[in-house]
């Protein structure tokens, strides 16, 4: 049997064998998503519930094993099967089905679009993308364009002259080349000094890996630390679920601590040390702790005293702290600023030899949600440079991430300034977005507060909101007639009475008992009130259906 | 006292384990001697454009303008971008759902695969699904993707050419699993023999091995040979029979330098088989615009189509695909200009292939004059670089150079590309990182620098090597 996991926890694992018995004990379900399952890795084929399967498909489970294949289902890498990514998981299939149909089939539905609220995915909802870096990247993308006369007309003053800084910084001004592994040198000299700007603390360009989007940064540090299930990583719950399933990929334990939904989604340094120890009595070796600030899918900025004391807690105990900042432009209260663990660690004194700390930014998130340009990059320190060597040997075997996204993410650590010919429309391309983040987040917040069962913290930051319901028994009931989680049961009325897509607590973890789903900010202000209208009378219907 | 967090004895064993000879010892060497402003050549990595390749005009700037889609609304923007470059942009923004700046589908944007299945389709002439093409950030994450799938531990071996792309051994280390070496016969032009793979998979099996997946690299990396179609029916048997999964790369399919031996793909071959085998073997090829005359390795796009691989597999194929969100969409609509480039008729395409014959031409040329220039130097035996982009000659190396070598506390080969570095500028990474039988030594470099710096180079590493020779004792070899 896998090791994993601990105290309240273990008796909330769930396992697929019990889950397809009707759960048993229905509180098994919620806490944490299927990747925590204890299956035993042989066992794992017949019973991993891929989120791609429905769950009427179990049956049908064991069908590549009947042929002589090489590699089938029975066969694979058990990890591989065991991990879970809720974010595009079963309803957003049934959602992509639902939009093929839509174009043939109009009447047959309620609604006449999809909204998809499941992924923070800005530009696909109609965001615009900041035109002055749009402008930087198309003439990095093809330089010819600055040797033109016409491109003064089509472009603003900075931003060529960004892209020939740029340019310059590239050898032989190659785009098209590979760079160094670690990322192109003059650009991580550019976010050394955002970094150092945004601190008031010394950041080193050499610390710096550029990668493809946060995860692959997330995935490289989960491979380094992870050795086997006895090596354990403190994560929230609820958590973003990239860190569940590169756990999970890299055989290592997740070691839950849990949010305080009662307090805004606060840490408590209690549980964590509640949870580290427990972890430690049975034997697992807890390398490193998660923070998601802003968090994800919990939207709360943590307090100034809680970012110290973590700080604090994972010095004294010897833990490398990985700080998921990729949310740190995405504030909406006036009573919350961002503020980087590296720059409490620094103002407490610790340095580099004192304290392990890896910050994660990404160009997918803040005001810009240049999720398709997968740029992103990890600020890397306190480790020993026998320890770095092998970080970016590592980077090595990718041999560098794409050269776009390295601009990208140099361009977001250092935007136009006061003065500059695009300062002023950027100015305005910026705070109008985030103002509208900010509205969408505080309509949508009311909306879900005046449902019926429903409450919902108020989203400080990051991209998502994450309201409570309690379902009826009823509802639970009819949910467990289908197999399903109780809240994968909510979700999925809600889409196909509606038509908007979100993603179910038990993708994220959650305390037992308790139900919630993850929903975007993210749908365009026109459509928002029609969003709020469809979500409440769908809620209206459904808990007429179910309410006890 | 604090704990340590993270010292280097509690890293995964794996990590610590794998090796990249491409980015390794020699690379960083250069680097140094760069940054104290000496004149390097780099020839370790298959970097076309850091060498002065110059990108293709058309899908440059087909995504220059989906980078600036707001240019297309601009009644100027036919001053500096031709008709046909903004169409496409058009037509490939349609294909997205919000443009470079939105995650794509995680296997790629659904019209982009549908281009690569035509292009398949053209390419083979057999039915290709774009619902089995995943896109990914080059080829090497799609190699890293399928490889985490087939490994679940160090009893699971992957057959990898001898000399192979050390992308392969480091992911298999990465991935804890066990690397089954075959040799490629160096006196049959790399030619792959089918009983040497007999016998390592019956080695291999009897330490308890699960041989699982054979790779091939064709054209070779850093061999240069073209398999033959026989050679690659040969192969195909073998993997139906031993119950492999073939994993194809085919990156430098563009990449041909004689006519004797034109590129084929392993899914051709396949099909070309006909029922039983073609049903029953189970086939991954990747493929790459780091490569051909395109040489857009910053990029980092790439795709793989899978054959034969159950339905469910490719759903958890595509779970693993999921976490990552999506490959990065620029890189995805290279990848739909490299297969679908500019047709005769449209604006651009007389320069498309006036730029793209141009490179490929060249790098002709350029693979006859390396392989000439080691040929005629002191203990070098060297073989035509079919394809590809690299030359591998065999530095046949004196005793004393063995022996001075590991007095230095390097592996011979290491020793001589530091030496070479030194004295020349020119940065190779030494065969033992590739893989070479015992007592035998090589460099790989690739055939890119520029035509007109050939003979300079070839020259000097010519003076370099015949000094080498001489100082170590020989003007003869014993090996």
């Amino acid at each position: 049997m896998r090791r994993f996991l601990i105290g309240q926890a273990r008796k909330g694992l769930v396992d697929h064998t019990t889950r397809r018995q009707h759960h048993q004990t229905r509180s098994f379900l919620s806490l944490l998503p299927p990747s925590f399952s204890t299956n035993s890795p042989r066992a794992a084929p017949l019973v991993s519930l891929s989120r791609f399967m429905s769950s009427t498909s179990d049956m049908a489970a064991s069908s590549d094993s009947t042929s002589s294949l090489p590699v089938t289902l029975d066969s694979i890498n058990p990890k591989v099967l065991k991990c879970e990514y809720a974010v595009r998981g079963e309803i957003v299939n049934i959602a992509q089905k639902l939009q093929e149909d839509l174009k043939s089939n109009k009447d047959a539905y309620p609604f006449d679009e999809i909204i998809y609220c499941n992924i923070g995915n800005p530009q696909s909802l109609g965001q615009l993308p900041i035109r002055f870096f749009r402008e930087v990247l198309a003439l990095c993308d093809h330089s010819s364009l600055l040797d033109e006369t016409e491109t003064h007309g089509l472009f603003s003053t900075d931003s060529i002259d960004r892209a020939w800084k740029i340019l310059d910084q590239i050898p032989g001004r190659a785009t098209g080349a590979y760079s160094h592994s670690q990322g192109i040198k003059g650009l991580r000299d550019t976010i050394a000094a955002g970094i150092e700007a945004r601190d008031g603390f010394p950041a080193d360009p050499n610390d710096i890996f550029l990668t493809d989007g946060a995860s692959p940064a997330v995935h490289m540090m989960m491979q380094l630390v992870l050795s086997s299930e006895k090596d354990g990583i403190l994560c929230p719950i609820p958590q973003y679920p990239l860190y569940s399933a590169s756990i999970t990929l890299h055989g290592g334990s997740l070691v839950p601590y849990y949010l305080d939904e009662a307090t805004g989604w606060g840490l408590e340094i209690s549980d964590l040390k509640k949870q580290l120890e427990e972890a430690r009595s049975k034997g697992i070796t807890v390398r490193a702790l998660v923070v998601i600030n802003p968090g994800n899918p919990t939207g709360q900025v943590l307090a100034e005293e809680n970012q110290r004391d973590i700080v604090n807690f994972c010095k004294q105990e010897g833990l490398v702290l990985l700080a998921d900042e990729v949310y740190q432009e995405n504030l909406y209260v006036p009573d919350k600023k961002f503020h980087s663990f590296k720059k409490f660690a620094r103002s407490l004194g610790y340095g580099e030899k004192d304290m392990s700390l890896v910050s994660f930014q990404s160009v997918s998130k803040g005001y810009y949600g240049e999720c398709g340009k997968r740029g992103g990059y990890m600020e890397v320190t306190g480790f020993t440079p026998d320890v770095r060597e092998q970080i970016y040997k590592m980077a090595s075997v990718n041999l560098c991430s794409n050269i776009s996204g390295q601009i990208l993410a140099s361009l977001v650590m250092s935007p136009p300034k006061p003065g500059d010919d695009s300062y002023d429309s950027y100015m305005v391309e910026r705070d109008g977005i985030l103002s509208s983040m900010a509205k969408r987040a505080k309509t949508l917040e009311e909306a879900l507060n005046n449902l019926e069962g429903v409450t919902c913290n108020r989203a400080e930051g990051a991209m998502y909101l994450f309201p409570r319901i309690s379902l009826p028994q009823k509802a639970i009931e009819a949910a467990e007639a289908e197999k399903t989680a109780p809240d994968a049961f909510y979700c999925k009325r809600l889409l196909n009475a509606t038509g908007v897509v979100v993603v179910p607590g038990s993708g994220f973890g959650q305390v037992p008992g308790t139900w919630h789903f993850r929903c975007t900010i993210l749908p365009q202000e026109d459509k928002i009130p029609a969003i709020v209208d469809r979500l409440t009378a769908f809620h209206k219907s459904f808990m007429d259906e179910f309410r006890d | 006292m604090s704990l340590k967090a993270l010292d280097y004895d509690s890293l995964n064993e794996n990590v610590k384990n794998c090796q990249y000879a491409v980015r390794g010892e020699l690379y960083l060497r250069a680097s140094e001697l760069q940054k104290e402003g000496k004149k390097i050549i780099f020839t370790n990595v298959g970097n076309p454009h850091a060498l002065g390749q110059k990108p293709l005009t058309f899908p440059r700037q087909v995504v220059a303008l989906c980078q600036a889609p707001f240019l297309l609304d601009d009644p100027n923007v036919g001053m500096i971008f031709p008709a046909d470059a903004i169409a496409r942009a058009k037509h490939y923004l349609s294909l997205t759902s919000g443009g470079l700046g939105a995650y794509s589908d995680s296997r790629g944007l659904p019209g982009v695969r549908k281009e690569v299945a035509e292009f398949i389709e053209r390419r083979d002439g057999y039915p290709s699904d774009p619902e089995l093409i995943f896109l990914t950030d080059g080829a090497s994450k799609g190699v890293m993707q399928i490889l985490n799938c087939v490994i679940r531990g160090q009893k699971d071996g992957i057959l990898v050419p001898v000399p192979q792309y050390p992308l392969y051994s480091a992911t298999i280390s990465l991935l804890g699993g066990t690397l089954v070496p075959y040799y490629l016969e160096e006196s049959e032009n790399w030619g792959l023999d089918v009983n040497n793979l007999r016998q390592s998979v019956a080695q291999a099996r009897s330490q308890g091995i699960t041989v699982r997946a054979m790779v091939i690299i064709n054209p070779g990396n850093p061999t240069g040979q073209c398999l033959s179609e026989a050679n690659l029916r040969e192969i195909l048997r073998f993997c139906c029979n031993e119950r492999l999964v073939l994993l194809g790369d085919e990156v430098y399919q563009q990449n041909i330098y004689q006519d004797e031996r034109p590129f084929i793909s392993s899914k051709k071959v396949l099909m070309d088989m006909g029922a039983p085998i073609s049903k029953e073997v189970q086939l991954i090829s990747f493929h790459t615009v780091s490569k051909g005359y395109w040489g857009e390795c910053g990029q980092r796009g790439g795709y793989f189509e899978m054959t034969n691989i159950p339905p469910r597999t490719v759903e958890e194929i595509y779970k693993v695909a999921s976490i990552a969100l999506s490959p990065n969409v620029s890189a995805q609509i290279f990848m739909g200009l490299m297969v679908s480039p500019p047709k005769p008729g449209d604006i651009s395409y007389d320069q498309f292939v006036r730029e793209s014959k141009g490179i490929l031409e060249s790098l002709r040329r350029r693979a006859r004059m390396m392989t000439d220039g080691f040929n005629s130097c002191k203990n070098v035996v060297c073989n035509f670089t079919e394809g590809a982009m690299y030359s591998f000659p065999q530095i046949k190396l004196p005793p004393k150079a063995i022996q001075a070598a590991k007095q230095a506390g390097k592996v011979p080969d290491v020793f001589y590309c530091l030496k070479l570095l030194e004295a020349t500028g020119i940065s190779t990474v030494p065969g033992s990182g590739f893989g070479q039988k015992e007592g035998v030594f090589h460099l790989r470099t690739t055939i890119l620098p520029a035509e007109e710096e050939m003979p300079e180079i070839m020259d000097s590493f010519k003076k370099f090597n015949d000094e080498f020779m001489s100082q170590y004792g020989v003007g003869y070899s014993r090996m």
